[in-house]
């Protein structure tokens, strides 16, 4: 049955979690995401679950890794200075193929930056953090029911394409309080991760049937005995050093997300159909967004928002259908221009890219937007 | 007595073997007293997990026979940490470095400790980080050589189960390449033992260690530890002045603190009780 509640981003975050099945969670305390760890310290041990504070984000990390091969769903809640921390071990959950949820509540940076103000500076550093080439998938919510509901997302996402997911919220989603509809258990979906029966000792354990994605090891301790490596193995899961099995491997890894992109990649148009003018955001920054554009549309400026929900792979094939009828795109985030080197990417100067942006901890007011509407507006009328 | 070959067969991975190791290093040793530890107690192979980190030592995990898992340099025991925690019935062993455990992982070995969680770390010791070549550790001594101390190293050594007793294992012991039945019983009591343990290896390394030192070859390092190592029983007899070039092969500490698996355990029942209640704190 639906249900209605007043919940804060964070809790949310949990609440979602907990419903796609979370059952791990291992962090360190860090503002603006802490509230993530206190709510899971609370509800995990009632679900019979796993909280651990550990020493630091590395520690968490590697435990909410731990856990995985376990066989646990498990998720790890940070912001930026954490999130800088977490990278190697992202880098390992994604070329081993570990299944895991890390949580970046966005803070103002660089360094310890100011805690408790809103950004979104870690966009390219969710994508580009580790070292090495990998594929990333990353999803940022713009209202608290969207993070339950994009928590359980996340997890699914997962667990079927054995990856970790960056579940980027930013200070804004995470600190906010609103009214929540939280769906009918029935009507969410919750996909784990694909077993293979095989007992024993498996040589082929990174294997993949023709027509999957993933291999399908079982859980450490349920009588199927393999290697787990961040070193470049072969299927059996062992290192290699031959450049065929290397190269077999990394295009496996980019292709199980670039070959998934519909299954993966989620938008929210508004009011785009007629646009000629279009804001391109995401995460918080799309509420000012919203209200910028149902005012320049008062007006008759054919306005229109076009918001990625899933902002890692860049939504870029929803994009192009508009391109040949836009004549200015506004890239609205609270950085420096990070998303806005995407959009432009994609926009291949057919269509004239501006930006608003801000790096002082403020937030963006939608009439801040409303006049870079105008602005542009004024310019297509020249 | 079972014979080298049975044991081999059954607890080590056949064919990626022979090892990566250099002739006359003790990790190829300890690894067979870590194997024989685990056969001796009967523990089901699919119930063992192996983590290791990076570095020499960690290349065990591969050629054990159990569930194993390669990790990050210094985050071996973290992941322990999470699978035990995940899965309290597995018998989870971490096999480490000197540089692993203590420089880069040295954090997570003092809180791992503190936690007395039921995990089984097994250093392999060799008083210097032999994958990159010879660059001094926390455990190479004041006064001796590595590549990254062309001047001799001024850096304290840490003495590793001191270190770890001092932060709340509740089981440590020290072995040798060449104590291996002594070894054998410590890492075997180690497992065996509810809580923390930590089992520190000396493990000779004639290519780097040895060589940088000038401790001669492989069988002169492996003599050194067998007139240096000493039963604790007998350790205590030794005169103060006997005692400064000497260390106790064996056990060296251990307690019944409570171990975090089975407190987290009672952590549930009460957050059940709670749950009856309607409180939500």
């Amino acid at each position: 049955m639906k249900k209605n509640v007043l919940m804060q981003g964070n809790e949310a975050c949990v609440e979602g979690a907990l419903k796609a099945g979370m059952r791990f969670f291992a962090g360190y305390p860090i503002t603006p995401s802490t509230e993530i760890a206190e709510t899971c310290a609370v509800r995990l041990p009632r679900e019979r679950g796993v909280f651990i504070q550990m020493e630091d984000e590395i520690a968490s990390i590697a435990a909410v890794i731990g856990a995985s091969v376990a066989g646990k769903k498990a998720m790890t809640a940070t912001s930026g200075p954490g999130f800088s921390l977490m990278q190697e071990n992202i880098g390992y959950a994604a070329l081993a193929e570990i299944p895991c949820v890390i949580v970046n509540v966005q803070r103002c940076g660089p360094s310890t930056g100011m805690p408790t103000s809103p950004s979104q500076g870690d966009y390219m550093q969710s994508r580009w953090g580790t070292h090495g080439d990998h594929p990333v998938i990353a999803v940022s919510p713009s209202t608290v029911s969207e993070v339950y509901t994009e928590a359980v997302r996340c997890f699914n996402l997962s667990e079927k394409y054995r990856t970790p997911i960056i579940f980027l919220m930013d200070e804004i989603v995470g600190h906010m309080r609103e009214g929540v509809e939280i769906p009918d258990a029935e009507t969410l979906e919750i996909i784990n991760r694909p077993y293979s029966d095989v007992k024993g000792i498996s040589k082929t354990c990174y294997h993949v049937d023709e027509g999957e994605w993933v291999p399908r090891m079982l859980p450490f301790g349920e009588g199927q005995r393999y290697n787990i490596t961040g070193l470049l193995h072969d299927e059996s899961g062992f290192p290699t050093n031959d450049h065929a099995a290397a190269k077999k491997l990394m295009e496996r890894l980019m292709s199980k997300i670039s070959s998934n992109y519909e299954d993966i990649v989620r938008v929210e148009e508004l009011l785009m159909n007629d646009a000629e003018i279009s804001v391109i955001c995401y995460g918080g920054t799309a509420r000012a967004v919203k209200e910028a554009i149902f005012e320049a549309r008062k007006y008759g400026v054919k306005a229109g928002m076009f918001r990625p929900i899933t902002v890692w792979p860049f939504p870029e094939k929803e994009l192009y259908p508009h391109l040949s009828r836009l004549k200015h795109i506004i890239v609205a985030e609270h950085n420096n221009g990070q998303m806005l080197l995407e959009v432009q990417r994609a926009a291949e100067r057919s269509v004239t890219v501006s930006f608003i942006g801000k790096i002082d901890g403020t937030l963006i007011r939608p009439e801040e937007i409303l006049q870079k509407i105008n602005e542009v507006q004024h310019d297509k009328n020249q | 007595m079972i014979k080298t070959s049975d044991l081999v067969f059954r607890t080590m991975r056949i064919d990626h073997l022979p090892h990566i190791w250099c002739p006359g290093c003790g990790n190829g040793i300890l690894m067979r007293d870590v194997a024989a530890a685990i056969d001796n107690l009967k523990l089901r192979q699919e119930k063992v997990v192996i983590v290791s980190g990076i570095g020499c030592s960690s290349r065990a995990a591969g050629y054990l026979d159990f569930n194993t898992i390669h990790t990050t340099h210094g985050r071996a025991i973290p992941f322990a940490t999470g699978i035990k925690l995940a899965s309290p019935e597995l018998e989870v062993i971490v096999i480490t470095g000197d540089g692993d455990c203590t420089a880069i992982g040295g954090n997570h070995l003092i809180h791992a400790a503190r936690r007395n969680i039921e995990i089984t770390v097994i250093v392999f010791n060799n008083n210097i980080y032999g994958m990159t070549g010879g660059q001094y550790s926390p455990t190479t001594p004041a006064g001796e050589w590595g590549t990254t101390a062309p001047y001799g190293n001024i850096d304290r050594q840490f003495d590793i189960p001191q270190l770890a007793a001092d932060a709340g294992a509740s089981y440590t012991a020290r072995g040798t390449a060449y104590h291996t039945q002594q070894t054998i019983k410590a890492i075997q009591d180690g497992i065996a033992h509810p809580g923390f343990s930590l089992i520190d290896c000396y493990s000779p390394c004639p290519t780097y260690y040895g060589r940088k030192n000038k401790k001669g070859s492989a069988v002169d390092m492996m003599k050194y530890q067998r007139d240096h190592g000493v039963p604790a029983e007998q350790y205590a007899k030794l005169s103060d002045e006997e005692k400064t070039d000497k260390f106790i092969v064996g056990k060296l500490s251990q307690n019944e603190y409570p171990g975090y698996t089975q407190l987290y355990q009672q952590l549930i029942e009460r957050s059940q009780e709670r749950s009856q209640k309607k409180v939500y704190l």
